[in-house]
């Protein structure tokens, strides 16, 4: 992504080099500043943002930077679609860099007539485009912590909303011929680990897409380029990117990444296995943690509710840590499974008030709270934390996290 | 465990005969599913031939592992692979493949496909079974002079084979409670 940034900056230096010096400077110039009465700078092949926005994705620190994962400034966004350059990175062993005209989808096991697909075929296939949230199962596994993260990047920033355009799995199993007795798909990617992760064939015969395009382009590499699985409502992690292989089997394969990872331990040191589902959550995403309230007076509230379950029915807020609730407006339309703006108009007094969103899909399900979440599940499941988020707004405006 | 593949067998879905209908793509063939590499079940499905025991696994352990993972697996950069049992149910869980990890063929599986970590697929059969057979030991789940083959390993019965559940969720977050 920062690849053609600066593949363009090196462009711009190479035509400043023909043009001289001087014209590169003024370039230069107008980049900082500009009036309507000159010129600006000339069209270009690929886009960039202004040089004055400056939202970028957070990286965790890692021993090993291959493996890691990077959180999308959820509170920059606007609206409810996340830009490809700023969705959420969960990645085990780096981002491969895939040619599509070597890379091959093989489905194979318990099929009728094995198949070897290109990127092309594929996209031949009749393909269907859907707006849908995908995140990753260990998002807000800092809220687990008696001391909760301190803004709304590090808490929720694994998780992010796109268009994505694919081929209905049902349609290439169909293709395959599905041999009685499958209950698993083993997908796995292309990159250094060949990361696996086995899907229930129900879910595949059922809305599972193999993208290969998001937000009306291709894939970015770091989201699995060529192609991916894309799983609505469930965790990141199935979502095998970099897709070359489908076995079809008659079991779960128990791969690394659905037991030693991605389950849920319990107090009584059970844990929950093949835990796929992404349950309702929202936050609110201004005000948040680390902004500040120039002063009294009035606020539009906002943020991003979303269910794995379908659509967001309602949000509620509330501004006296939880005494009172309001029902907030939601952008519409609301799709199943995607970002649902929220807004609220709030009269800040200059007085400490504590803030936070609770969500309601259309299955019925509440967003629970904190406590309630903890009661149940203890502090050590890590992942699929949803709770009720809250943030302290201090009288003097400056915006915390409320368990800090 | 039982509940669980209960479970799992109830997913299986019954799928009429079909024929294609496009008929895009081509056939795929047996190279072509050799190359994509062994993907490894837990009732040993997709093991290869070889052999190892934990002597040359501590030898390849030292050679090619110990930089991340430390001498004794004690965790460097790498994660920790031993120790951990009876700790899943207290305020600090220590998770490894001996206190956590449910079947010995993922242990297989996994350092086949994804170690060394800026090396992974480099490792043969028998260097895999002999590394499985020296964690395994270091865990205390297998003896010292234990051999790991494709008969043996899935045979190996690991301390929290037993310690999964289905998922239960919705469990938090019910209608009833929020009703205004």
């Amino acid at each position: 992504m920062n690849g053609l940034g600066k593949s363009n900056r090196r462009k711009m230096l190479k035509l400043g080099a023909v043009l001289g010096g001087g014209v590169l400077a003024k370039q230069k110039m107008r980049a900082e500043e500009n009036t309507p009465a000159q010129l600006g700078i000339p069209l270009g092949p690929y886009g960039e943002r202004s040089p004055y926005e400056k939202a970028v994705r957070w990286t965790r620190d890692s021993k090993t930077p291959e493996t890691g994962s990077s959180f999308t400034p959820l509170a920059d966004s606007v609206g409810t679609l996340t830009p490809s350059a700023l969705h959420y990175e969960r990645h085990h062993s780096g981002i491969p860099t895939i040619n599509p005209s070597g890379h091959r989808l093989v489905i194979h096991g318990m099929v009728e007539r094995p198949l070897s697909l290109t990127v092309a075929e594929i996209r031949r296939l009749p393909s269907v485009s859907r707006t849908l949230v995908l995140e990753c199962g260990g998002n807000s596994g800092s809220e687990w912590a008696p001391k909760t993260a301190p803004d709304v990047q590090h808490s929720h920033g694994l998780a992010s909303c796109s268009e994505w355009t694919g081929v209905p799995l049902a349609l290439l199993f169909q293709e395959a011929g599905v041999k009685p007795g499958v209950s698993f798909v083993i997908a796995e990617g292309a990159d250094a680990c060949r990361m696996e992760r086995s899907i229930p064939l129900k879910k595949a015969m059922d809305n599972i897409l193999v993208a290969y395009g998001q937000n009306g382009e291709a894939l970015r590499p770091a989201q699995g380029y060529p192609l991916r699985l894309i799983i609505p409502g469930w965790e990141g992690n199935a979502n095998v990117k970099w897709l070359h292989s489908l076995r079809l089997t008659d079991q779960a394969y128990m791969a690394r990444d659905e037991t030693a990872k991605y389950t849920d331990l319990m107090p009584d040191g059970k844990a929950r296995i093949f835990t796929f589902q992404m349950e309702a959550k929202s936050v609110i995403t201004f005000p948040s943690g680390g902004q500040l309230l120039p002063g009294a007076g009035l606020y539009e509230l906002t943020g991003l509710a979303w269910s794995g379950r379908g659509k967001i029915e309602r949000v509620d807020i509330t501004t006296d840590g939880g005494r009172t609730w309001v029902k907030a407006q939601l952008q519409e339309p609301r799709l199943p499974i995607a970002f649902t703006r929220f807004r609220l108009p709030w009269r800040f007094e200059g007085r400490e008030a504590v803030i936070a969103s609770r969500a309601t899909d259309e299955s019925g399900y509440v967003q629970p709270t904190r406590d309630a979440l903890i009661e149940v599940r203890g502090t050590n499941s890590i992942y699929h934390y949803n709770g009720i988020k809250s943030w302290r707004v201090q009288a003097n405006g400056n915006v915390t996290n409320a368990e800090a | 465990m039982r509940k669980l593949s209960a479970v799992l067998l109830l997913s299986a879905v019954i799928m009429p005969a079909q024929s294609s209908k496009y008929g895009v793509g081509q056939p795929a063939t047996p190279e072509q599913i050799r190359a994509l590499g062994l993907s490894i079940a837990p009732d040993g499905t997709g093991l290869p031939a070889g052999s190892g025991t934990v002597a040359e696994g501590r030898d390849i352990f030292v050679a090619k592992c110990a930089r991340c993972h430390g001498e004794k697996a004690q965790g460097d950069i790498g994660p920790v692979l031993v120790g951990g049992r009876g700790t899943l149910n207290t305020a600090k869980p220590l998770k490894t493949v001996g206190s956590y990890w449910p079947y010995a063929t993922t242990v297989w599986d996994y350092i086949h496909r994804a170690m060394p970590f800026d090396q992974p697929g480099s490792l043969k059969p028998a260097e895999v079974y002999a590394l499985v057979a020296y964690i395994l030991n270091l865990n205390d789940i297998i003896g010292s002079n234990q051999t790991m083959d494709a008969k043996s390993l899935p045979k190996v019965k690991m301390p929290n084979r037993d310690g999964f559940i289905a998922d239960p969720r919705p469990d938090v977050g019910n209608r009833a409670k929020t009703k205004q």
